[in-house]
């Protein structure tokens, strides 16, 4: 499905990735993990073909991602932004119906299918009652999930998102990953970053590591997801945070 | 609200129909729809159809691609106070265009100085805007704003070397005055065409208000839609600028008005905003020739005492 090989990724003068290979297959939810700064933002980017990496490739069906057209990669491949970027003048509805631009460019503004999937996924993410509002007027939480609800509408194969769970509440965190760990039940691939390893171990069945320095680990959160390897990972005790995992 | 488009492009017909029907000479219902049909009298079929009807025409096409220019360079600088002369089209045709004045030629080279001017400004906005990674917003925006401001020093410079009966001529041109403007048919095609392309686009034009990445992760070739709506927004400035002069307010205020009206999908917003933009300056043109008798306000002047007070409302309703 999307595979990555050898990727190196530099900013700024510094090695965020090196060396780093993934394969993510279908049904697979990842969790993406590392301190601030270690290059999550930068590996999604990467992975969704929005900046080609200092070293390595990526390919999606076996195809790299520099031989796809934006408009066919666009049903394969979708992502969820960390910053919010957009000036964004219309409601919240018609913010989420642009997730089906990949699969309606032409339809000249008529689009059934499409309203009835956003209005279901606006519905399921607690926003029915803000369908008409202006979008700038949204709450960082409703506008997160406005946003999680556009990439949901497009549903492509893959689902790279960057910390889905910003601004939400623990309500909202259960609920988008209750939701995006049934879009990998139904055959989609799922990859997030995220800062709580409690619910990537809760709701994920593999995760990548991000260290310092360009070192990394990849794999099933039964092997990722310990003690020690956390601890390494965000040069904390675990008790102080918190958390309690198995060993 | 359902209304609200309909009613718009109704405005079309119906300003245009109060423009030909006004001016220094009084002309009837009765009769203005006989010389509308081709019979009646020869002077007042004359007056209607090789006088008011291109002087109406005109104004609707210098204001509809004012608009249209506007709604694209707003979305593309992503800059809600944009307008279409933000990439320095005005300025440099300005500056041409006083050059002619200056050096006496005749309005045919005035135009093609113009047009010189035009092009080299837009030229320079774009060498200078054009990155590795596309377009970017910032650089356009400084670029057109600094050559603006060159153009407007070149301007008062000719201005206060030119001799003394020029300056009226010249001070017309600057505010924007359709009374030179001649045959409108090259700008209607001009308007047509630049609509079509635009609106042909209009759903990838919504995807990029979501920001440059996540356009191009939902499928839209982000570089190319930019140079499109770049080069659409500069060809349709230019040809408003060559017909009017640089009639200001239009292309800011029109877009704006309908956003706020509810009209906010491209595929809507486009259309509307040629239509309104169109109708805004009939009337206001009609109004520079009638308030005054027999002399003519520039359209500019009129379209600025509408835009100002409109930009105002608009800035006070949006903190």
């Amino acid at each position: 499905m999307l595979a990555a090989r050898d990727i190196g990724i530099r900013l700024g003068g510094r090695t965020l990735v090196a060396g780093l290979d993934l394969e993510l297959a279908p049904g697979e939810c990842w969790a993406l993990l590392g301190p601030n700064g270690a290059g999550k933002s930068s590996l999604v980017l990467a992975l969704a073909g929005l900046r080609a990496p200092q070293a390595g490739d990526v390919a999606v069906d076996g195809r790299p991602l520099s031989r796809w057209r934006r408009a066919e990669l666009a049903r394969r491949v979708g992502v969820l932004l960390q910053d919010d970027t957009s000036e964004f003048w219309g409601s919240a509805l018609e913010h989420v119906r642009l997730g089906r631009y990949p699969h309606a460019g032409a339809t000249w503004g008529r689009d059934p299918d499409g309203d009835a999937a956003a209005r279901a996924w606006l519905a399921r993410l607690d926003l029915v009652g803000h369908a008409d509002q202006a979008y700038a007027t949204l709450s960082g939480g409703e506008r997160q999930r406005a946003r999680i609800a556009q990439l949901l509408v497009q549903d492509p194969a893959v689902l790279l998102l960057d910390e889905p769970l910003s601004h939400l509440d623990l309500r909202h965190q259960v609920q988008v990953m209750e939701a995006l760990g049934e879009r990998a039940r139904a055959g989609r691939t799922v990859l997030m970053a995220l800062h709580q390893p409690s619910l990537a171990a809760r709701y994920c069945d593999h995760a990548v590591l991000l260290y310092d320095a360009g070192r990394s680990s990849a794999g099933p959160c039964a092997d990722m997801l310990t003690r020690s390897r956390l601890e390494a990972l965000y040069g904390c005790r675990l008790e102080s945070a918190g958390l309690s995992i198995p060993t | 609200m359902k209304a609200l488009p309909a009613f718009i492009v109704a405005l079309v017909p119906a300003t245009l129909a109060v423009a030909v029907a006004q001016g220094s000479v009084h002309i009837g219902v009765v009769q203005l729809a006989q010389a509308l049909a081709g019979r009646g009298d020869d002077v007042l079929r004359e007056i209607v159809w090789d006088v008011r009807v291109p002087r109406a025409l005109a104004a609707f096409a210098c204001g509809g691609l004012l608009a249209l220019s506007g709604v694209l360079l707003q979305v593309l600088l992503r800059n809600p106070l944009a307008d279409p002369y933000i990439l320095g089209v005005s300025g440099g045709a300005s500056v041409g265009a006083l050059l002619a004045l200056v050096l006496g030629l005749a309005a045919g080279a005035l135009q093609l100085f113009a047009l010189a001017g035009a092009a080299l400004s837009a030229g320079a906005v774009f060498a200078f805007s054009r990155g590795s990674a596309g377009w970017n917003p910032y650089r356009v925006l400084l670029t057109g704003v600094a050559l603006s401001a060159g153009a407007g020093a070149v301007v008062g410079l000719l201005l206060s070397l030119a001799p003394a009966a020029q300056v009226q001529g010249m001070l017309f041109w600057l505010l924007g005055d359709l009374s030179p403007a001649g045959d409108p048919t090259l700008a209607l095609f001009v308007l047509a065409a630049c609509t079509a392309l635009a609106t042909s686009r209009a759903a990838a034009l919504d995807v990029v208000l979501l920001g440059r990445d996540k356009a191009a992760s939902l499928g839209v070739d982000v570089t190319r839609l930019q140079s499109m709506a770049f080069a659409c927004a500069t060809v349709a400035t230019v040809a408003a600028v060559l017909l009017g002069g640089a009639i200001g307010f239009v292309g800011l205020v029109v877009p704006h008005l309908l956003r706020l009206a509810g009209i906010r999908a491209h595929l809507l917003l486009l259309p509307l905003s040629v239509c309104a933009g169109g109708s805004l300056l009939v009337i206001a043109d009609t109004a520079a020739r009638t308030v005054t008798p027999p002399s003519e306000l520039p359209v500019g002047v009129i379209t600025a005492l509408i835009g100002v007070p409109a930009l105002l409302f608009l800035l006070a309703r949006l903190r």
